[in-house]
């Protein structure tokens, strides 16, 4: 992912900063600029999400792609935050510990890196909450 | 609009061809096609190319001037145009062609799919793979693509009555039919322990509910119905071809385990052909993972949700079943080259519809249905076929 693409997103993805439609109430993460069901009469404002939300569904990565390849096994969710929209991230734990409904938390993690001397990609993953 | 008909079929071995480049792959299918339709090369009057990634998996773009020009077309100058929805490359390219044939633009169309996947990598491939899903909100967290079935597949069982072993014996299903099939990557027989001894991939997949990586090309010919029998008599009707749209990714659809573009792409199609699932006699579904075909036969409609793992473990869906799903051997044993599988699983029905499948034949099929899906289902084909 090129410099300008990841930096784009950082507030997106270091904040949890994701949209909400004012005409229908809405909300969006990630982001849409542009509400499916208000389509031209949506009014489209920023949201930051406190992040608070549970898992839907849950795997294992064993076999990732090579800028993954180092984390495996490393669990990936879809996480339902608590306004409803539904994203897909990390969840810090060991494979077996989360079950579908299972309590998260947002937390500050290192993503990926572009190489040797790329941009190291930060973002958000989840940690159960206890 | 006009009734169309595919006049012809060709199709590649499915395998690693580390001989054989993009364009020759191509090249071979579609000579194959032309000469079952009995044609040449000036009686075409275009070209549509499924093809998911060339740009990632042999730094080339441009795919339609290329085939263009290595068939021996450029100098004709027809048209020929690239048609890419990831893995319904293949099922749209068909679409594209039955259009333009219905509408009476063009008359004989050439609709191929073609996939070289094994110049890169396997990391590579993974990468790119994952480009069928939302590169910035699912790729970009480590999502893969088994992983993404996967999570397809955790969420079905937790909802539905689903056993490891029933999944697992999709792909014995498939496997056995694969092997019938001489085009078929894996050629051989499978046990239920062969799956569930097999490494896990994305739990609870493993590698055995995968589809492979795979070098393959397929080519059909279509052309107006009212004049398939200047070219043959072993042609087939196209009675209906349906195609929708779902979103990107896979955590905004409606219900993870429902791909509702399969649910409305299957629905039109039988509206249109006015057919029901019990005029079916064979499906080729899109099988990328074996989950994926247990979605696939009840979002279609052909039984309630929950209810496609027991039909599997019946035999149901086996090649002597009262509905045989895959009969090529599906994603799994015949091998998955991208944008060449939605080709060749109309070359798979054709192939019944004539009864000229051999081992693998479904006795008096007389009419077929496709079912090719991109991503995790934001793009969906549905084709059926019917015997003349």
């Amino acid at each position: 992912m090129s410099v300008a693409r990841f930096w784009r997103k950082i507030p997106q993805r270091y904040n949890l900063i994701g949209t909400r439609c004012e005409t229908c109430g809405t909300y969006f993460f990630p982001p849409r600029t542009f509400c499916p069901e208000c389509r031209r009469e949506g009014r489209i404002v920023d949201y930051r999400f406190p992040g608070k939300g549970k898992v839907v569904t849950h795997t294992v990565i064993r076999s990732a792609s090579e800028q993954f390849e180092h984390l495996t096994p490393y669990v990936l969710a879809i996480i339902q935050l608590d306004e409803g929209p539904r994203f897909t991230a990390q969840v810090v734990a060991k494979p077996g510990e989360i079950e579908v409904g299972t309590r998260v938390r947002p937390v500050f993690r290192r993503i990926a890196a572009d190489g040797e001397s790329g941009v190291i990609h930060y973002g958000t993953k989840f940690v159960p909450v206890r | 609009m006009r009734d169309v008909a595919v006049i012809g079929i060709g199709c590649t071995p499915f395998g690693e061809h580390w001989g054989t480049s993009f364009r020759d792959l191509f090249i071979q299918a579609g000579a194959l096609a032309l000469e079952d339709a009995g044609l040449s090369g000036e009686q075409i009057d275009a070209m549509y190319v499924g093809n998911m990634s060339a740009g990632r998996f042999i730094d080339q773009e441009h795919i339609g001037a290329l085939i263009a020009d290595y068939s021996g077309m450029a100098t004709r100058h027809i048209p020929s145009t690239r048609v890419e929805a990831a893995c319904a490359s293949g099922g749209l390219s068909f679409r594209q062609a039955v259009i333009a044939v219905a509408s009476g633009m063009e008359d004989v169309v050439v609709a191929a799919g073609v996939e070289k996947m094994t110049d890169v990598g396997t990391g590579t491939s993974v990468d790119t793979l994952a480009g069928a899903a939302d590169r910035e909100w699912e790729g970009f967290v480590g999502a893969t693509f088994p992983g993404l079935y996967a999570m397809i597949a955790t969420d079905y069982m937790h909802r539905y009555p689903l056993t490891r072993e029933q999944l697992a014996q999709v792909a014995v299903k498939n496997h056995f039919n694969g092997a019938r099939n001489p085009i078929a990557q894996f050629r051989q027989e499978i046990t239920v322990e062969t799956v569930l001894r097999s490494s896990l991939v994305a739990d609870p997949l493993r590698l055995f509910d995968c589809s492979p990586i795979t070098d393959g090309a397929a080519a059909v010919v279509v052309a107006p119905l009212e004049r398939a029998r200047e070219f043959t008599d072993r042609f087939v009707k196209v009675r209906a071809s349906a195609q929708a749209s779902d979103t990107i990714s896979l955590h905004d659809r409606a219900d993870i385990s429902r791909l509702d573009a399969t649910v409305a792409a299957g629905r039109w199609a039988l509206k249109d052909a006015g057919l029901s699932h019990s005029d079916i006699d064979l499906v080729e579904v899109h099988d990328c993972f074996t989950i994926a075909e247990i979605c696939a036969i009840e979002d279609l409609g052909f039984c309630r949700k929950g209810d496609a793992g027991r039909l599997t473990e019946e035999g149901v869906t086996a090649l002597d079943g009262d509905l045989p799903v895959n009969t090529s051997g599906g994603l799994k044993a015949c091998g998955h080259p991208v944008g060449a599988t939605g080709i060749k699983q109309i070359c798979e029905v054709v192939q019944q519809l004539r009864g000229e499948a051999g081992k693998r034949q479904v006795p008096d099929a007389v009419i077929g249905m496709t079912h090719n899906v991109g991503g995790t289902g934001a793009t969906v084909a549905v084709h059926i076929l019917e015997a003349i």
